[in-house]
């Protein structure tokens, strides 16, 4: 006979659990935007990061925390002549 | 439950916060020296920073049963002044034998300018020459891809023991490279940066678990000195066995504290999970 599967493997399961969650956030994430089309202006790199992360949530592909996190990453490998300010915005700035 | 709090700012807290973890089955808590919201001015700050996380932090957590442990360095946000950091990197020696204290962290790098670099370079350089654990930040949000890197490169060249040292505030892009390194990884459960509770869980079940831990990192910003029990809740909501939630919110940590001969935890109220 063979094992049962762990619950956190079966989709029915995580679909339970986390659906409610995930709607609310896609919802929340919708209406940013149209928040964001009622104002004037241009995006910054912030938002077009955001935009940029639409399309792979959506590519069907695997690991999209991962790949979303690095292409909001500074892609360079060089240490910075000097720290300027302390803080970080959530999107590498070049972007 | 019983859990260990590996990093959380307790300097910053409440005292209903000591209540409230000691309730929800904390046995330790561990706090790493960090910035205190303004740059300090002098040394003399530093030694009454230090002097706070090794005699009066203690105390404090003693009224509520649970043992405190200590950090100690200069966080990466002050390391770009490079008078005052040495000044504060002559202090720690006075203050690393003291009995409450792990080792050298939350040392690393903010925004990963050559003179954060250097500075990281002196305490690793403090620490391995004492034999010490290390705990490391990574940077936030878009620093923390380049900072891990540089920080793997710079915990390699000095010789550290990847056992020795965790890597602390990992996500989903840099975990992977911090395990294959050797070292511990600690994921940090924050509301809105570094990761969610169902991420954190995410992580768990795809890499090492044995070389992870969770931690609320709790300080003066918006933060909660629950997220490991609550983590710990969602895991038994996914299914996870009580052993295996036991494993990764007490057995881990304890693993790798242990190799600090005075690390302690508290009689759990009901005794072992």
């Amino acid at each position: 006979m063979s094992k049962p599967q762990e619950p956190w493997r079966r989709r029915d399961a995580l679909t339970d659990l986390y659906y409610m969650d995930a709607r609310a956030r896609v919802l929340d994430l919708a209406a940013f935007l149209d928040r964001m089309d009622r104002t004037s202006g241009s995006d910054d790199h912030r938002l077009r990061s955001l935009r940029a992360a639409l399309v792979t949530l959506a590519d069907g592909q695997p690991d999209r925390a991962r790949r979303i996190l690095e292409s909001w990453s500074d892609p360079t490998v060089e240490p910075a002549a000097k720290a300027e300010g302390k803080g970080a915005t959530g999107a590498w700035p070049g972007l | 439950m019983r859990y260990i709090e590996p990093h959380a700012h307790m300097v910053s807290r409440t005292t209903d916060d000591y209540v409230a973890m000691a309730t929800a089955g904390c046995v330790a808590i561990c706090e790493p020296a960090f910035w205190a919201g303004f740059d300090r001015c002098s040394a003399d700050g530093f030694r009454d920073y230090f002097r706070q996380l090794t005699e009066i932090e203690p105390r404090r957590a003693a009224r509520h049963g649970i043992p405190h442990h200590a950090w100690l360095c200069l966080n990466p946000k002050e390391s770009e002044d490079l008078g005052l950091a040495e000044d504060v990197l002559a202090l720690i020696p006075e203050f690393l034998d003291r009995p409450n204290v792990l080792g050298i962290g939350e040392i690393g790098l903010n925004k990963n300018s050559r003179n954060e670099l250097r500075i990281l370079e002196r305490h690793v350089q403090i620490a391995v020459e004492r034999d010490r654990l290390i705990l490391v930040h990574t940077p936030h949000l878009e620093d923390k891809l380049k900072g891990t890197r540089l920080i793997l490169d710079v915990l390699r060249a000095a010789g550290v023991r990847p056992g020795r040292a965790l890597v602390d505030h990992v996500e989903e892009h840099t975990v992977r490279q911090v395990l294959d390194a050797g070292h511990w990884a600690g994921i940090t459960l924050y509301p809105e940066s570094k990761a969610t509770p169902a991420r954190a869980i995410d992580m768990v079940e795809q890499y090492a678990a044995e070389r992870l831990w969770l931690n609320s990192a709790c300080d003066w910003g918006h933060s909660d000195p629950l997220a490991v029990p609550k983590t710990a809740l969602e895991m038994r909501r996914r299914g996870h066995s009580a052993a295996a939630v036991d494993a990764l919110v007490y057995g881990n940590p304890l693993r790798f504290l242990s190799q600090v001969p005075g690390f302690k935890v508290a009689d759990h109220v009901g005794g072992p999970a």
